[in-house]
Formats: structure tokens, sequence, C-alpha cells
């Protein structure tokens, strides 16, 4: 059996979803949230990575790692701010953090 | 122009001490204001000696007052007798009053409102007496019940007086009410509301019906009943009397000069006005009988029991009006008003003694707490004596008694001869006479003889009242004693006729007047020995036996509770009128403008819009995974669309 196209997408897809899942049932903490929006960006990536080789088209390659540069910086502007979260409020317990409550 | 001072001088002292009075200081609104009625009074009397010894009927026009259509009135002063009598009774007991209250008052703070309400009450009052047509009089009517009210409610710090002042206004609406449809009736059947006119067309008018809420009616029964019903009401008469022992909650003064001498008797003198109206309606005068003999009797024996000083003084000026209005019903309308005459003077001077003993007492009005008063306070001792004789009737008959025995025993034998059924009114009359002399000797007793119950403190500093208050007191013992035989054949006697002329009319069978002269000799007699087994009685009880008086209260508990609760008239109307009323407004507060007005209009809307910003703000839960959750859900929706009715698809 040869992995195709279909294969990588569905590990994706499966990412993505565990990423979405990552988000609406963690009750823990923010850090667990900042992993998985990484999560789903992998997922777009791998997207992205299996596409542009099965078309042979580069630039969905390049898109990639663009992503990845993003994400990167997303991630440590992210870690920043939890930091400076918990230093102001002494805990980044996702079920005390609802000042945007109307 | 003299009238216009007599008339309009108190007004300008009101206005003076009311508007000016916190500018030129207490002392000068007194001065003022008792200056002015000093004037007023003296020129009553030059009034009354014109207008007595053969000045004509005036009728002095002051200004157009309302024209409206057919109704045309004129302010005018109506000066006949029977109006120069009262300005007499009014502007002389005022005076004095205002005298008084010089004294009286000089503690209080609100002196200037006090005598600018004092001469405002009696300014409406002389609008009252010399009232030319019925709108004039209903002006009056309501002014002296207006500074009654104000009066009554004088120390407005006091709950009790406030409730005072509002009950009195209150039960007088009811009797205005009457008053004011008999004035509508009035117009509607004459066309027109001054007094001459109406006189004129009255006779006319005997014996036609008229309709009357549904039914046929004899016309001028109607019209003077329901006259009637307002004169009920200002002169607290039986059903409508629970406001007048309330309203001695005002200072004393206000008690004498309103509560006693002048307005409680403006219903008198309306059915004394007014009597070539009653004359033609049979029915409304003997009504106007029964109401004054009942009054009387009731009055009395409530004032058997009371201990407050005032309060027996209050039911005993109650039952007098009780005996003028008998007078005035059997067609004695000249007794009636010598009665008023004589009252004004013997019962402003007991008020007036009355708050000299409270004043030496501390404002203690309880007699339980008096006693042996006749050794601090000599004068007022003596001129309380005089004004018990006076009330009680003191005289020898056919020969001289005091003023109260003159017009008492008038309306004695007015009573006897104008033969009611069974005599009732006679008879009545009589054991109040007794009554009478009970009440106001154990008033006596208990506040001037025997040991005193006072405190220790009280008794030492028991004093007599300055002269400015016993002046007055004098001058009205003075009238106490001689209003009676001086003025009696100008009021009752030979000179009768000449001396009323037009003023109060007498039905062509009214023969009343000169057949009270022509009753049985025990009939002459029969006061004085009621009044002298009432003086036997309370000596009995008070002097000699003072044990007796607690016994029969024991004896007969459920009468002397019955008494002593005012025959539960209070209590009744408190259940009958107050309470259902009450419940009535509350219920349409709660129920009809809180739970339907306000619960579907203002309230309910706001509550609605609350409900939903509720519901509105509890999906802003802060927490950022629902927001984000929203918004993928929103993506997807989004995505799903397109995917459908988008141009992405096939």
């Amino acid at each position: 059996m040869s992995v195709g196209l279909g294969h990588f997408l569905t590990v994706a897809a499966v990412l993505f979803t565990l990423g979405i899942f990552g988000i609406f049932l963690n009750r823990k903490n923010v850090i667990v949230i900042l992993m998985s929006i990484e999560l789903m960006l992998l997922a777009v990536n791998i997207n992205l990575v299996a596409f542009s080789a099965f078309i042979g088209d580069l630039v969905g390659q390049l898109f990639a790692l663009f992503v990845l540069t993003v994400a990167a910086g997303e991630a440590a502007i992210g870690l920043a701010i939890v930091v400076v979260y918990f230093r102001n409020r002494g805990s980044i317990a996702v079920e005390d953090i609802n000042l945007m409550k109307g | 122009m003299m009238y216009h001072a007599i008339v309009f001088l108190p007004a300008l002292g009101a206005l003076i001490a009311g508007c000016l009075g916190p500018a030129i200081g207490a002392r000068a609104s007194e001065l003022v204001t008792t200056t002015l009625l000093g004037v007023a009074a003296a020129l009553s009397w030059v009034a009354f000696w014109q207008v007595g010894f053969g000045a004509p009927v005036m009728r002095i026009p002051v200004l157009r007052w309302v024209t409206s259509g057919e109704l045309e009135v004129a302010w005018a002063l109506r000066i006949d007798t029977l109006t120069a009598v009262m300005l007499v009774v009014v502007n002389t007991v005022s005076f004095l009053v205002h005298v008084y209250s010089i004294g009286y008052m000089h503690e209080d703070p609100g002196r200037p409102r006090f005598f600018a309400y004092l001469s405002m009450f009696t300014f409406a009052m002389l609008a009252l007496v010399t009232s030319d047509n019925f709108l004039q009089l209903f002006f009056g009517w309501e002014g002296v019940g207006l500074a009654s009210y104000l009066l009554i409610g004088f120390w407005y710090l006091k709950p009790e007086a406030n409730a005072a002042a509002i009950k009195a206004f209150i039960v007088n609406r009811v009797g205005d009410f009457g008053f004011a449809l008999g004035i509508f009736g009035t117009f509607a059947v004459f066309g027109a509301i001054g007094f001459d006119a109406v006189f004129r067309a009255a006779p006319a008018m005997a014996g036609k019906p008229m309709m009357f809420v549904g039914q046929q009616w004899d016309t001028l029964t109607v019209i003077c009943l329901l006259l009637f019903m307002g004169a009920m009401g200002k002169s607290a008469q039986f059903l409508l009397h629970t406001w007048l022992p309330d309203a001695m909650e005002g200072p004393t003064p206000v008690s004498a000069l309103i509560h006693a001498a002048t307005m409680v008797t403006a219903g008198v003198f309306m059915v004394a006005r007014l009597s070539p109206m009653f004359e033609l309606a049979p029915l409304a005068l003997q009504v106007v009988t029964l109401v004054g003999a009942v009054t009387a009797f009731f009055a009395a024996s409530v004032g058997l029991v009371q201990n407050d000083i005032k309060r027996v003084v209050a039911y005993s000026t109650c039952s007098q009006l009780g005996y003028m209005f008998v007078a005035c019903g059997v067609g004695a309308y000249a007794a009636g008003i010598f009665h008023l005459f004589t009252h004004a003077a013997f019962k402003a001077l007991l008020f007036l003694g009355a708050g000299s003993v409270i004043t030496a007492m501390h404002h203690e009005q309880d007699m339980r707490k008096m006693g042996g008063l006749a050794a601090k306070l000599k004068v007022t001792w003596i001129v309380m004596l005089i004004g018990t004789l006076s009330l009680t009737g003191a005289g020898i008959p056919h020969v001289i008694g005091l003023a109260g025995f003159h017009s008492k025993d008038a309306i004695m034998e007015a009573a006897y001869a104008a033969h009611t059924p069974n005599n009732y009114a006679y008879w009545l009359l009589l054991i109040v006479a007794f009554m009478t002399a009970f009440y106001a000797w154990r008033l006596m007793f208990l506040t001037f003889h025997g040991p005193t119950r006072a405190d220790h403190a009280t008794w030492e500093h028991a004093h007599e009242s300055p002269w400015v208050m016993l002046v007055p007191l004098l001058v009205l013992a003075f009238g106490a004693v001689v209003a009676g035989f001086a003025f009696q054949n100008l009021f009752i006697g030979h000179d009768e006729a000449e001396f009323w002329r037009q003023s109060l009319a007498q039905g062509q069978d009214n023969h009343i007047l000169e057949a009270l002269h022509e009753v049985p000799g025990w009939v002459t007699w029969s006061p004085t020995l009621a009044m002298l087994a009432g003086l036997a009685v309370a000596y009995l009880y008070y002097i000699a036996v003072p044990a007796l008086p607690a016994a029969t209260a024991t004896a007969f508990r459920p009468l002397y509770l019955f008494l002593l609760n005012k025959w539960y008239f209070d209590e009744l109307y408190d259940w009958l009128l107050v309470r259902p009323t009450l419940r009535l407004g509350r219920i349409l507060w709660k129920q009809g403008d809180g739970a339907i007005i306000d619960g579907l209009g203002p309230d309910g809307i706001a509550s609605r819009v609350l409900w939903t910003t509720g519901r509105v703000v509890r999906l802003q839960t802060g927490y950022v995974y629902h927001y984000a959750f929203a918004m993928l859900i929103g993506v997807a929706l989004l995505v799903t669309w397109f995917m459908f009715y988008g141009g992405v698809g096939p």
C-alpha cells in the first residue's frame, strides 16, 4: 500500500481537529491553548506540503516555511504574554481568565 | 364706610401680620392685629346701636364679583339687625381673644402667624355674617373652615393636632357637600342666589314638587335640609359632631373664639338668616328640632364623664348648640340668636378661664390632677364661677338672672309651647338642663374645690395669670352677667318686632314668641329646679361623698364606658367609614396602580428589557475558548453556506 495524498490529508485533518478540541476542552492553562494553536498550524502546514508535492509546485512548501516562521514568532509573543499575565494576576488557569466578561 | 371698616380691618391686620410678621416682629404683629380688631369691635357696637334702634336695613355694595351667564353675584354687605348682632358677637369676642392671646401665647415663637390666622378667621366670619347672597355665605363658610383647620393644627409638630385638624376639615366637607348641593338647588330653582331675590320668590315655590335623586320631593324641604346638612357639619350637630372635641388640640384661645363663640354658631346663624325659606318648609324645621334636641342630650350625657377640662367645655358647647337649633326648629329664631349671643359670652369665658387654669397647671388638662385651685387662682375662680352660673342658667324665674338663664329659659318655654310630639323636645332639654348643671359644677368642684390632687411641684408653681389675660376674662364675665336682662326685651321681649324687623321671618301661623310667655308656671320653674338638682347631685358626688363617683362608675360600668367613649362614635365611624376607605385605597393602590398600571406599563417594559439583557450578558462568559468556539462555528457555517449557495458549488 502506497502512501497517497489522502493519507496526508487525513493526518492533517486529525491533527487539526485535535487542535480545535485542545482549545475547547482544555480547562487547565493557557500554555495548552498555545500548543493547540501550534498543532493546528502544523496541520495546515502538512496540507500545504502535501498539496505542493502532489501538484509539483514549490510555492506551497515555501508558504509552509513562512507559516513556520510566523508560528515561531507567535509562540514567542504568546509565551511572553503568558509570563506577564502570570506576574500580574498570579494565575494562568483558563478558569480564572474571564476579564472579557460582559 | 364704617361697615367697610368693620369687615376689612381684620383682613388688613391678617395681611400685615401674615406677610410682614417676620419683618416687623411678634410684638408689632400682636399690636397691629389687636388694635385693628379693637377698632372694628368698637365700630360694631356703634353699628349695633344704629341698626338695633331704627336705622334702615342697608345693602352696601362693595364690588361686582362674579358674572357668568345668568349668574350675577355682587359682593355686598347686608346690614340688618341679625348682622349687627353677629358683628358685635364676633368682633367683641375676637378682640378679647386677641388680647388674651398676647398673654397666653407669649412664649410661642409662631405668634405673628397665630395672630394672622386669628384675624383671618375674624375676617372670614365677618364676610359670612354680612353676606348678601349664598356665594358670599359660602365664601365665609369655607374661609372660617380653613382658618379653623389652620388654627387647630397651629402646633403642627404635634401629631394629634394635625390629626384633629384634618378630621375637622374632612367632617366639615361632609356637611359642606350638602350645603353646596343646597346652594346649587337654590340657583336651579330660583335662578338667583341673592338673599332678597330668593326670599321674595320663596313663597311662590312653597309646596311645589321637584325631582331629586329620582324622586318627587317638596322643593323647599329638600333645599332646606341640604343647607341644614352644612349647618350640622359646621355646628357639630349629632352625627357630624366628632370633630369638635378633637379640635381642642388647638390653642385654648382658638377654642374659645372659633369652637365656642363664633364659628360653630355659623350654622345657627345660617338657619336664622334663611328663616324665610325654613318657615316654608315645616318638615325641615322638624328635622332641625329633632337634631338639635338629640345633640343637646347626647353631648351633655358625654360631658358628664369626661376628664379633660377642655373636652367638658367642648361637649357643653355642642350641647348648647343643640339648644339653639331647637329654638330655630320650633320657629323661635330670636330665642336661638339670643342664646347664641349670651352663649358667646359665657362659653368664651369658660374656655378662656380653662386656658388660665391650664397655664397655671403647666399645660395639665386632666381634672383628676387638679382640685383646690380656688385658693391659688382667685380671679380665675370667680370668673369661672360666673361662667358656670350663667351656663347652668342661674336666676330667679320672672325676676332676674344671669345671661344664660334668660336665653335658655326662653328656649325651654318655646320648646314647650311648640307642642312637639309628646313634648319630646321640652323633656329632652329639661334632662339636658339637669345634666348641664351636673357637669358644669363637676368641672368647678374638681378643678377649684376639695383637696388638691396635683403633684407638689405643679401645685407650688401654680400662679394666677397676668392681667393681660385676666382683663378679657373680667369683660366676658361682665357680659355673662348682664347680657341676659339687658337685652332680653330687645331680643325676645316686647320690643322684639321693632328690633328684628325684617331680618328674621315669622310665618303667618308662627306665634311662638308670644306663646312662650304664656306657658304654665311650672314650665318656667322647671329649668331652674333641674339646675338646682344638678348642682345638688354634683355637690353630693364631688364634695360631700368623694367616693361616690367611683362607686357609681363601677355599678353602672357598661353605661359609664359607653359615655366615656362618647357613645363609641369614633370607633363606629372608624369601623364603618375610615377602615373601608383605607382598605379600598390600599386595594386601588396596590392592585390597581401598582400591579396593573405599573406592572404592565413602565415596570413591565423595564423588567422585560432587564430580563433580555440579562440573557444576552450571560453569553459573554469572558472565557477565551468560548469566543474561539463561536468564531470557529461561525467560520464553519460560513464555509458551509458558501459550499451550498456560494459561487464555489458545482
